[in-house]
């Protein structure tokens, strides 16, 4: 080998040591082209939140020049913010892609599934989904979601074997040893493929600032009309709220995530550029999901049991 | 406001811990975790409700490593858990594993994808089978660097002699197992001695915390000795107006580096070209090296598909069907001579059959028991493999990316086994094969 590699001093990292950012998205980026290489009909999950945002993202770099060779998959609880499904819309043009939908309020219209008394429609996802990747014969479905989210999360594979009713099972998972991920499965299971696995919320934000991607507005703060609910900010709308007792007041808000209306909880907040957002998450004190998310307080494993049932 | 820069120039070392909760493991990992602020209100909100719903006086910390019911219900750590943390200097990837024997499979899953692990002994009983073990593991899966965590000095009045008694023992031991940089550091994760701030009890200690060492390990090393490889994953050819006539070999750099100009084999075709050009995620590129996700694009037209290896002309393993390994056997059913398998090899998947199971290691000792007809969960020993197709196969200590393999079940997919190429264990003496296996050297 005729490169000149200079001679690493003892206690610093070589020249040729990748920042964590490029590490981590040379991982996403191969375990991208493995699912290409690997199956059939894949299809990305996209809520038009920051972490499906970032994931579409790599797919593009990872098949550049060329499109992905992947189709996106929403599941619509029919209490998403307009700003989101508008920022959805306006990406899955732009990019020439193709959108399958599963809605919530379908099933709920159908006399399927029956609104929850607390009103929250994000256990309600979970069938929609798994019929629609059934229906579609999906065999590889992509999530944003992060180990570092939740403790159940924590333990998830990259590669997420689900049978036939799309249930995972934390004692039958594959072990993933080097960078060999496993993809084999029977006619009817999928795998879930979490490309974003090794990345911290902060990772996220920071890649997002790197790259310079656009986010939906909701990121940053603005002024909104909410309500509070369980200790969080909830916004007010048609979806069923605020209810006796609740009152609505303005507050300059930001989301720091994205779901369902009737279980996402905005934070005060003033950051209105990606800067300031970064810097408020470095200080926080509190998770991501314990922040703004009900659906997680339910029970000390509400994220366990609902990954077990198909969700993400 | 510069955070966002001063952050993303850091750098990320994954690293694994092995040792049991006797040794204070879930105490470490959770200072570390606390420390570097990674432990939130929330999360120690909902350890308290829990520890306290169960009658515990004290918030119980590994609840926040015990993610699943079964693990909660049985206070033990089952599966390797990944939990993520940083300092201004790094980021950290560690992969928390169990340290009982019965789960040898998960500490092997940690330790593939480790630069650095820690193997913690408790100064009161000093280098024991369990440590020996956890060496054995580090070794064979040649982990570039070992730290051995002498915990609980508090409680041996943090006597210089008790931990450079030790860690004589463990250096003697793990050096003649070829583990290749070992660091010691006497601790105290309870009190907190050299986990983040030096200690005071220790003045006698002249070398960096725990954490420092954790961020200053170089995380990359010298390119000069490795084989350049690239395993094919996919072909990009947009073949649209704008890039009629684009075709590249898209992949993640496995060792080494590649540099536009430069003579590349196809492998296992023989096929020979010139790098026309490489494609950094978009951007053009002179050189790129390990662990780089490229697209390679190459002066002829020659045919080339998912599984194929490019690597530089003059630097070409020999391919061969028929390899020897050693393995740690992860799944519950058993591995047999005449095992049907499928052999999965950086991006290629081929037939195999199992020729032979010439011994089993026990890791207590280091010996060898030969021809133990089977290999059951946990189990290590060297497998010999016969594959349907020839495959570029290099010795794992030369490369861990294209020296490992795992064997899969063609029936129901499962996961049978990790394989190692070549030689166990590092020695001194370059080790002559009495087998002579012509096939490919190491």
């Amino acid at each position: 080998m005729t490169t000149t590699v200079a001679e690493v001093e003892e206690g610093t990292d070589s020249p040729y040591a990748l920042s964590h950012l490029d590490a981590l998205e040379s991982e996403a980026v191969h375990i991208f082209r493995e699912v290409a290489g690997e199956f059939e009909r894949p299809v990305i999950l996209f809520s038009g939140g920051k972490d499906s945002i970032v994931m579409l993202h790599l797919a593009l770099k990872a098949f550049a020049p060329a499109a992905i060779p992947f189709s996106l998959l929403h599941v619509d609880t029919g209490h998403n913010f307009p700003e989101v499904l508008d920022y959805r819309d306006r990406t899955v043009a732009e990019h020439g892609l193709r959108l399958h939908v599963a809605s919530v309020q379908d099933y709920i219209d159908r006399g399927v599934l029956k609104e929850r008394p607390d009103g929250t429609r994000n256990p309600l996802q979970t069938l929609p989904l798994t019929e629609k990747i059934q229906s579609e014969k999906f065999d590889a479905v992509f999530g944003g979601g992060r180990r570092d989210e939740e403790k159940a999360r924590a333990k998830e594979r990259v590669f997420s074997l689900r049978d036939e009713f799309s249930q995972w099972d934390p004692r039958r998972q594959r072990p993933e040893l080097w960078n060999l991920y496993n993809g084999r499965h029977a006619p009817g299971e999928h795998v879930r493929v979490f490309p974003l696995s090794n990345w911290t919320e902060l990772d996220v934000w920071q890649y997002i600032a790197r790259e310079g991607i656009e986010l939906p507005e909701i990121y940053f703060a603005h002024e909104r009309e909410v309500f509070a609910r369980s200790g969080m900010w909830l916004t007010a709308g048609e979806w069923g709220g605020p209810k006796d007792g609740e009152t609505v007041e303005k507050r300059l808000v930001r989301y720091r995530t994205v779901g369902d209306m009737s279980c996402t909880g905005a934070v005060d907040s003033d950051a209105v550029t990606l800067e300031q957002v970064i810097t408020e998450i470095a200080a926080s004190r509190l998770t991501e999901r314990g922040a703004t998310r009900a659906d997680d307080k339910m029970s000390e494993a509400a994220m366990e049991d609902r990954k077990r049932e198909g969700y993400f | 406001m510069s955070t966002t820069t001063e952050l993303s120039e850091t750098t990320l070392l994954r690293f694994a811990t092995a040792g049991s909760v006797d040794d204070g493991k879930s105490t470490l990992v959770g200072r570390l975790l606390h420390d570097s602020k990674s432990v939130l209100v929330d999360q120690l909100e909902a350890v308290e409700r829990a520890s306290a719903s169960r009658g515990q006086d004290a918030p119980d910390l590994a609840l926040l490593t015990d993610g699943l019911r079964a693990e909660r219900e049985q206070g033990i750590t089952i599966d390797v858990a990944y939990r993520y943390f940083a300092t201004p200097r790094r980021r950290f990837i560690l992969a928390d594993t169990p340290g009982h024997v019965q789960y040898t499979r998960n500490m092997v899953t940690g330790a593939s994808t480790a630069e650095l692990t820690v193997i913690l002994v408790d100064a009161r009983n000093g280098v024991v089978e369990q440590t020996r073990r956890h060496a054995a593991i580090a070794a064979l899966l040649r982990v570039p660097h070992v730290v051995l965590a002498v915990n609980k000095m508090d409680l041996v009045d943090y006597q210089e002699s008790v931990f450079a008694a030790i860690a004589e023992e463990f250096t003697a031991y793990a050096l003649e197992l070829g583990v290749p940089e070992i660091t010691a550091i006497p601790i105290s994760a309870l009190a907190g001695d050299n986990v983040v701030d030096p200690s005071a009890n220790m003045d006698w200690y002249g070398g960096p915390t725990f954490l420092e060492h954790l961020e200053t390990v170089p995380v990359t090393h010298d390119l000069s000795h490795c084989h350049a490889r690239l395993p094919v994953q996919y072909v990009i050819r947009p073949q649209t107006a704008e890039h009629p006539d684009y075709r590249g070999y898209a992949g993640q750099i496995a060792a080494g580096s590649f540099r536009v100009g430069e003579s590349v084999t196809v492998l296992p075709s023989g096929r020979v070209s010139r790098i026309s050009g490489i494609d950094l995620l978009g951007e053009p590129v002179d050189v790129a090296w390990t662990t780089q996700s490229v697209t390679v694009l190459l002066e002829d037209d020659i045919d080339i598909s998912r599984g194929d290896l490019l690597v530089p002309t003059k630097d070409a393993p020999a391919t061969t069907q028929d390899i020897e390994a050693t393995v740690c056997h992860v799944a519950d059913a058993p591995l047999t001579v005449g095992h049907r398998v499928l052999l999965k090899h950086g991006t290629r998947t081929v037939k195999a059959i199992v020729k032979d199971i010439p011994s089993r290691l026990t890791l207590d000792d280091l010996s060898l028991h030969p021809h133990p007809g089977q290999l059951v969960a946990n189990d290590i020993g060297r497998v010999k493999v016969r594959t349907a197709e020839p495959l570029p196969v290099d010795s794992y200590a030369d490369s861990r990316r294209t020296g490992s393999f795992i064997l899969i079940d063609p029936s129901d997919g499962t996961t049978l086994t990790a394989g190692m190429v070549g030689e166990s264990f590092a020695s001194p003496e370059p080790v002559k094969d009495e087998a002579e296996d012509d096939g490919w050297d190491f």
